[in-house]
This record gives C-alpha cells, sequence and structure tokens, in this order.
C-alpha cells in the first residue's frame, strides 16, 4: 500500500513537457530520463543494487540556447551527457532530439544521427591521440560521414581549424606539441567539423588556467552565433555558467531540483540547494559580506538515496513530509521549475500529510511486529 | 648619466635587436643535449657540495629578520631546474613578506611558479635537478633569531616540517597514504615532533584535533583508512595533520581545488577559523581569484616566475596596478555582473627555458610603452603597502630595486 503511495509521487509526472518535442523549436527534450548501474555482488554477477545515477530527469533545450548544468561531483551530470548522445544506453525515459526518440532508432540510423551531436570532453590531455596529427584527429570523422566530397576535403578541414582560431600548418604536428588551450581548440574544431546542431560540452574549461578558459568560452559563444548551435554546458563552475547559459539545470544526487533561465534563477533560486551552492560561490571582491550558506556534511551516497527527498538530510528547511515523499518536479513560477516541498499548494500539502500520517502508522506497525 | 636616460637607451637598444630575431625552435641537436647534460652535472654537483659545506656551519645557515613580526621572508630568492632541454628559471628572484597571523594569498597561473615557491620553503624540491641557487628564504624561529631555509641541512629541515612550517596538498587522496588508519597517520606527526609524550598522551592530541577540524565521528573515523572518507572529509585529516603541532605557517597549495563548491566553502571556513585559534599565518596558494579575496589579508600575483604586484587584498582587488592583474580580473566571469564577451589576454606565457630580458608580459600586453623593452622592469611602490614590477609607474612611484638573477654559468666559473 504504502509502495504504490509512494509511486505515485514520483518526481516526474507525465504531465509535465507534455508533447514538448513535437515543437520544432525544442531541439533537445529530456522526459524522466534514469540510468541506474547495477552493483553486481562478487561471485555468481547477481544484481544486489542499484546506483542510481540519474534518477528520473527531464528539461528542454530550444534551439540555438545553451543550457548549463551544475552540481557536485557525483551528481550525475556527466552521466546524463552520455545517455542523451547514447554513449551508454537509458534505463528508463525518453530524449528527443529534433522530435526523433533517439532511443528507438536503429545501429544504422543512429550512425548517421551522430554527426548531429557532439561531444567535447573535459581534459584536451587524454582525449587526443597522440599517435595522430592534428589534421588527421579533425578530419577522421569528416571523411568516414562523407561530410564533403573528396576534393574539398583540404580545404574544408583548414576553414574549420580557422574558425577555432588554429592556424593552417598546425595540421601536421601533434597534440603533444600543443598548449592546454590549443588542444582545446583542437577537441573543439573535431566536434564543429561534423557540423552539428547540438554539441555537448562535458567540463571544457575545467582543466585550463582563467586566462585560457575566458579564451575558449568566447570561442564557443562565437562559434554559437556563427552556427547557430546548440549547447549543452556541464560545469562544476556556477559563474561560467552563468556567463555562458541560456538556462540553467541544478542536480543533486540524479534529480534535477531547478531548472529555469538563468537571470530569474540567479536572482532568485528557490530550491535551498540552489540557495546553499550559489551563496558558495566565491566572490573576487574583499569587501563583498560572505553570508555564506554552509551546508553540513556531504552528498549521499547515490547507491543508497536517502527516503524522501534526496536533500532533505541536509537541508535547512526540512520538513516532516520531505522524510518521506519525494517532492514533484513542478512550474513553481512560469518556465521556472523546482522540486521541492516548500512550495506544494496548500492542497496538494494537505493530501500529502495524509500520505506521511498513513505512511508512519505502517512503520510503526512494522517496529511493534518485529518486537 | 641618470638612470632613466640609461633605461631609454637600453630600451631602445633593445628593440632594435628584437627585430633581426632569431629562429626559435623547439629542437635540440645532439651535441647541444650532450652538451646542457654535461653542464647539469657539473653544476649541480657543485651546488650540492656547496649546500653540504654549508650545512656543517650553522653560523651559514643563521641569520636575522628583517622585520620580527614576519613569519617567513622571501629574499630575492632563485629556484631554478636544470633539465635536459636547458636551465628553467621556475622562480627568479621573488621577494615577499609573510607577517604573523595573517594570510597571504599567492595567486597565478599554472607554471608561474607559485608551487615552487612553497616547495623551495619546504625544501621538499627534486633535487639534485631542482636547486634554490641564490637569495635568501628566513623563517623567523620566535626567539630573535631565524634560519635561512636555503642552506639549512637536512637534518634541521626534518625537525622544522610539520613543526613551524607544515603544508596542506591539493589532492588529499595522494597525500594521505591508503594503507594506514587515519588515526596513525595523525599520531605520527604528533610522536616525531614531541618524543616525550605516552602513546595516550598521543591519542588524546589526535582526538583533539579531529575534533577541532569538525569530525563529528571521531572515535570511528580514528580507525578508518583514507578511502572510507569522502573529498572533504579527506581533506579535513589532512589539515588535522597539517595543524598538530601548531606551526607558526601553514602552507595551503590549491587546498580546494580538488573539491566542490559547497565543500570549499566549508574548509574554507574551517581555515579561518583554525588560523585564529592557533595563533599561525597561512600562504594560500591558488589560482581562484575568488577564494582569495574572502580568505587573504596580502595577495602576491606572480608571472612566470617573478612577482609582479603584491599588496593587500584592497590594492588588488580594487586597484589593481599591472596589466595582467587588471587581465585577469576581467577575464574571470563574476556571478551578477553580465558581460558580453569576456576579455582574454593575448597569446600565452613565454617558454620558462628561454625567457625574453625585456618585461615578460610586454607581448602579451596592450600597455606596454618604449620602456617596456628594457631591462625586466624593478619593483616600484605606489603606495604604502602596494608594489609593482610595471614601467608605467616608473615616473611616479618609488623604485624598490630590480630582481636579481643568478647568472648560472658564471656561478660554476666563479
Amino acid at each position: 500500500m504504502a509502495e504504490t503511495t509512494v509511486q505515485a509521487h514520483d518526481a516526474y509526472s507525465a504531465e509535465l513537457f507534455r508533447d514538448a518535442e513535437k515543437n520544432p523549436e525544442n531541439l533537445l527534450v529530456v522526459k524522466n530520463l534514469k540510468k541506474y548501474f547495477p552493483i553486481k555482488s562478487s561471485f555468481f554477477k547477481v544484481t544486489v543494487g542499484n546506483v542510481k545515477a540519474v534518477d528520473g530527469v527531464s528539461f528542454i533545450i530550444k534551439k540555438g540556447t545553451t543550457m548549463g548544468l551544475v552540481g557536485e561531483s557525483g551528481c550525475g551530470k556527466s552521466t546524463i551527457g552520455r545517455t542523451i548522445l547514447r554513449l551508454i544506453e537509458k534505463t528508463e525515459g525518453e530524449v528527443f532530439f529534433n522530435g526523433e526518440d533517439i532511443f528507438k532508432l536503429s545501429k544504422s540510423e543512429l550512425r548517421a544521427h551522430r554527426p548531429n551531436i557532439q561531444i567535447i570532453f573535459q581534459d584536451p590531455y587524454s582525449s587526443l591521440s597522440p599517435r595522430i596529427p592534428v589534421g588527421e584527429i579533425i578530419g577522421e570523422a569528416v571523411r568516414e560521414h562523407n561530410i564533403v566530397p573528396k576534393d574539398e576535403f583540404d580545404d574544408y578541414i583548414t576553414r574549420v581549424m580557422e574558425a577555432c582560431g588554429l592556424a593552417e600548418y598546425h595540421k601536421d604536428r601533434y597534440p603533444h606539441e600543443f598548449s592546454g588551450g590549443q588542444r582545446q581548440r583542437i577537441c573543439i574544431a573535431r566536434a564543429l567539423a561534423l557540423n552539428p546542431d547540438f554539441i555537448l560540452c562535458d567540463e571544457p574549461v575545467s582543466a585550463l588556467d582563467v586566462s585560457i578558459q575566458a579564451q575558449i568560452i568566447n570561442l564557443l559563444r562565437d562559434l554559437q552565433r556563427e552556427f547557430g548551435l546548440t549547447y549543452l554546458f556541464i560545469s562544476h563552475d556556477l559563474s561560467v555558467v552563468e556567463h555562458i547559459s541560456d538556462t540553467v539545470g541544478v542536480m543533486y544526487l540524479g534529480n534535477l531540483v531547478e531548472f529555469a533561465a538563468t537571470e530569474p534563477l540567479f536572482a532568485k533560486p528557490l530550491h535551498p540547494y540552489t540557495k546553499a551552492l550559489f551563496s558558495a560561490i566565491p566572490v573576487p571582491d574583499p569587501d563583498y559580506k560572505m553570508n555564506r550558506i554552509i551546508l553540513e556534511g556531504s552528498i549521499p551516497s547515490p547507491a543508497n538515496p536517502p527516503s524522501g527527498c534526496k536533500f532533505h538530510t541536509r537541508c535547512r528547511d526540512c520538513m516532516e513530509v520531505c522524510k518521506y515523499v519525494s517532492p514533484d518536479f513542478a512550474e513553481v513560477e512560469p518556465e521556472h521549475y523546482c522540486a521541492c516541498h516548500l512550495y506544494n499548494s496548500p492542497s496538494r500539502s494537505a493530501e500529502l500529510a495524509k500520505v506521511v500520517a498513513e505512511m508512519k502508522r505502517q512503520e510503526a506497525q512494522k517496529a511493534e511486529g518485529k518486537k | 648619466m641618470s638612470e632613466k636616460e640609461e633605461l631609454k637607451k637600453t630600451s631602445a637598444k633593445a628593440a632594435s635587436g628584437a627585430k633581426e630575431g632569431k629562429k626559435k625552435t623547439s629542437y635540440i641537436s645532439a651535441k647541444d643535449s650532450r652538451r646542457i647534460t654535461k653542464f647539469n652535472r657539473k653544476i649541480t654537483k657543485k651546488l650540492e657540495n656547496d649546500r653540504e659545506e654549508a650545512g656543517k656551519d650553522p653560523a651559514s645557515y643563521t641569520t636575522k629578520m628583517r622585520d620580527p613580526n614576519n613569519v617567513v621572508e622571501f629574499d630575492n630568492m632563485c629556484t631554478y631546474f636544470f633539465s635536459d632541454v636547458g636551465t628553467v628559471k621556475a622562480v627568479d628572484g621573488i621577494s615577499f613578506d609573510v607577517p604573523k597571523c595573517s594570510t597571504v594569498g599567492v595567486v597565478g597561473e599554472s607554471g608561474c611558479g607559485k608551487s615552487v615557491t612553497s616547495l623551495s620553503l619546504m625544501q621538499l624540491l627534486q633535487r639534485p635537478a631542482g636547486q634554490t641557487v641564490g637569495g635568501e628564504i628566513r623563517l623567523n624561529m620566535g626567539d630573535g633569531t631565524a634560519l635561512n631555509i636555503v642552506n639549512t641541512p637536512v637534518e634541521k629541515m626534518q625537525e622544522l616540517r610539520g613543526n613551524y612550517i607544515s603544508m596542506i596538498f591539493q589532492e588529499p587522496m595522494t597525500a594521505l597514504n591508503p594503507v594506514f588508519r587515519i588515526g596513525r597517520q595523525v599520531n605520527e606527526v604528533i610522536e616525531l615532533h614531541n618524543p616525550e609524550m605516552t602513546e595516550e598522551e598521543v591519542k588524546a592530541r589526535t582526538m583533539e584535533m579531529l575534533e577541532l577540524v569538525g569530525i563529528a565521528n571521531k572515535e570511528g573515523v580514528y580507525e578508518m583508512y583514507p578511502h572510507e572518507l569522502s573529498g572533504g572529509m579527506r581533506q579535513r585529516i589532512c589539515i588535522a595533520i597539517a595543524l598538530a603541532c601548531r606551526p607558526g605557517l601553514i602552507i595551503a597549495d590549491e587546498p580546494t581545488t580538488a573539491l566542490d563548491v559547497t565543500i570549499q566553502a566549508q574548509i574554507l571556513d574551517l581555515l579561518q577559523n583554525l588560523k585564529d585559534k592557533i595563533n599561525s599565518s597561512i600562504m594560500l596558494i591558488t589560482h581562484d581569484l575568488g577564494v582569495v579575496a574572502g580568505m587573504a589579508d596580502y595577495v602576491v600575483v606572480m608571472y612566470a616566475g617573478r612577482v609582479i604586484e603584491k599588496g593587500t587584498a584592497d590594492d588588488i582587488f580594487h586597484h589593481p596596478a599591472h596589466p595582467y592583474t587588471i587581465g585577469l580580473m576581467k577575464s574571470k566571469p563574476v556571478v551578477g555582473k553580465k558581460v558580453d564577451a569576456l576579455y582574454n589576454i593575448p597569446g600565452s606565457v613565454p617558454n620558462p627555458v628561454d625567457m625574453p630580458n625585456y618585461c615578460y608580459f610586454r607581448d602579451r600586453c596592450e600597455m606596454h610603452c618604449e620602456h617596456c623593452s628594457g631591462k625586466y622592469p624593478p619593483e616600484i611602490r605606489i603606495s604604502d603597502t602596494h608594489v609593482v614590477s610595471c614601467y608605467r609607474f616608473f615616473e611616479t612611484g618609488e623604485v624598490l630595486g630590480y630582481p636579481k638573477t643568478v647568472d648560472v654559468e658564471g656561478l660554476l666559473n666563479g
């Protein structure tokens, strides 16, 4: 009985983003995406549990915009990115790219679809093959996918490299001859060469120095304007995300806790976790009065997440209901989605209070039964 | 001829010389390579011998502090690495002080010599290739005397490390030993520096330290291995180890870079509180200007192995004077301040093997003038606390002196 009640209050409601994939403006629609990694017992390889890396995430990215995805390490940011690209298979949910469910694509369809979505990895030192010259790194996939005719190939690669701030004579060099910033440019050129609609940037600047960071961020923005690209920008650096994104999603332990346009989100964060996260951003001004909300403890294990709202163990505004029922991911303000019981409507609160009372009663019964 | 006229002359000369320019290539011929290796062998042998000689006589490494209110004074310290591609001047004549009970932030990009500075202070450089070839690092011993770390023998250093100066590293997982329990690793420091303490006393002290760094379950953690703890908890353990003997100076080398924003806030808060509790100074090494602004009283900005600007946090953040500092501030996006495009400093850091003989920042600088092609700029005082190395203030400020560099070839011959 209790099980079914809790199920009914799954973070995702079917009403949310209904038919959003049919709107041609929405390039990417993610609905209730879940990715569990099984934990196998050592000997018989029996699944003994799941690491709930992504646990019901929904969001929309409009064409030509950038969505930032922030959160602590281990909260599932990168897993979302990889699942969207179908580098790993989902457990549940749907991902629509240009109105097409990418998990329904066959192998050959997927291959044809690949050039549309590209990725830039975090570490430019380990994502470039040390044995292949730069021109070939950038051109390999172009040739494989027949993006341009053979006789235009060389010119095309040169053009792409120039767009990314590399010179033609760099073509025959090897990655080790480049500095970190230039290597990241090579990674960007490699992604851009396939003429994609969507680029997933998985922490593209965290491994770089501040002055180089600015160069890469500016480059990404210029390319977006020029080619009408759409980005999903994964980062833990909030100031960078604020600078580059149009919309921002905040993640905590596999859940999207808040999703809104950048300005309202930074001006008025709703979720207590978002508030704490934003208050912790170091500001380069010694006179700035630090009003930090220090979160106690650290992020719980995703293999064994807390019951109810996953954030309740560290939340300042924790209520009784938070411990039992996970909050709905709902539109609290127009285009501002948040998963928190603080913003429940009075009728919803009353409803939930009953559920909590029922669950408590059952718990007490169980405890008595054990005695 | 006055100094200023002379300067104009040399800068004109240098400008004409730069035009000719020689072909730059990273290729080293076998002959050159052999020459470099031979030179390195000779010079490191000589330096090691000199150090051994100096270490025998306590008089050669005891000095006096310039100002007894400082914990550490760096005075034209030069640390070079004798590598296979040539001599890398990682730190080349830097001078700054760490006053008592204050936090000094050292900021700069990777490769600018921040970490080498701290390693030189701890004498943890990879010898014989890495050598402090010149200048002094004076450590205040608290009784009116000071030690020159550059010449201090290793045995003496072992007494100082952990006791007078201690260090918190960037990556807590690699700093802790994975095969020993937490309790034992904290005990070790206390036992080593207080041989008179009994086992119970040591354990009591360890518990006290664990409590101090905010670990609730101290009995449990005492028996745990590092892998059982989260990143933030591990960094707390590292801090506990660093503070176990109540050192006068804590070097925090990028203590929060590997941590998340919320955990970073916890750790910075902890460091700030502990500093006041045990009356020590912190030398905070970081590339994050935001962290420095929140923590530091004094800020030192480094670029390509030299200090280019130093002053109070207020000086640096509100009145940055060096073009590099200004550029660095503008290139970092700040929450709440919307800009269309970030400023980016053009170009990149010069090759450390082959540093130019003019201002290292000239080629990336948008404000450079004719002086800039001359000698490397001197330190110029532009207010009581604010010192900058830039020719833009040559006419108005008080010139303190040029950074002293060491001629390694001369060292071998002389």
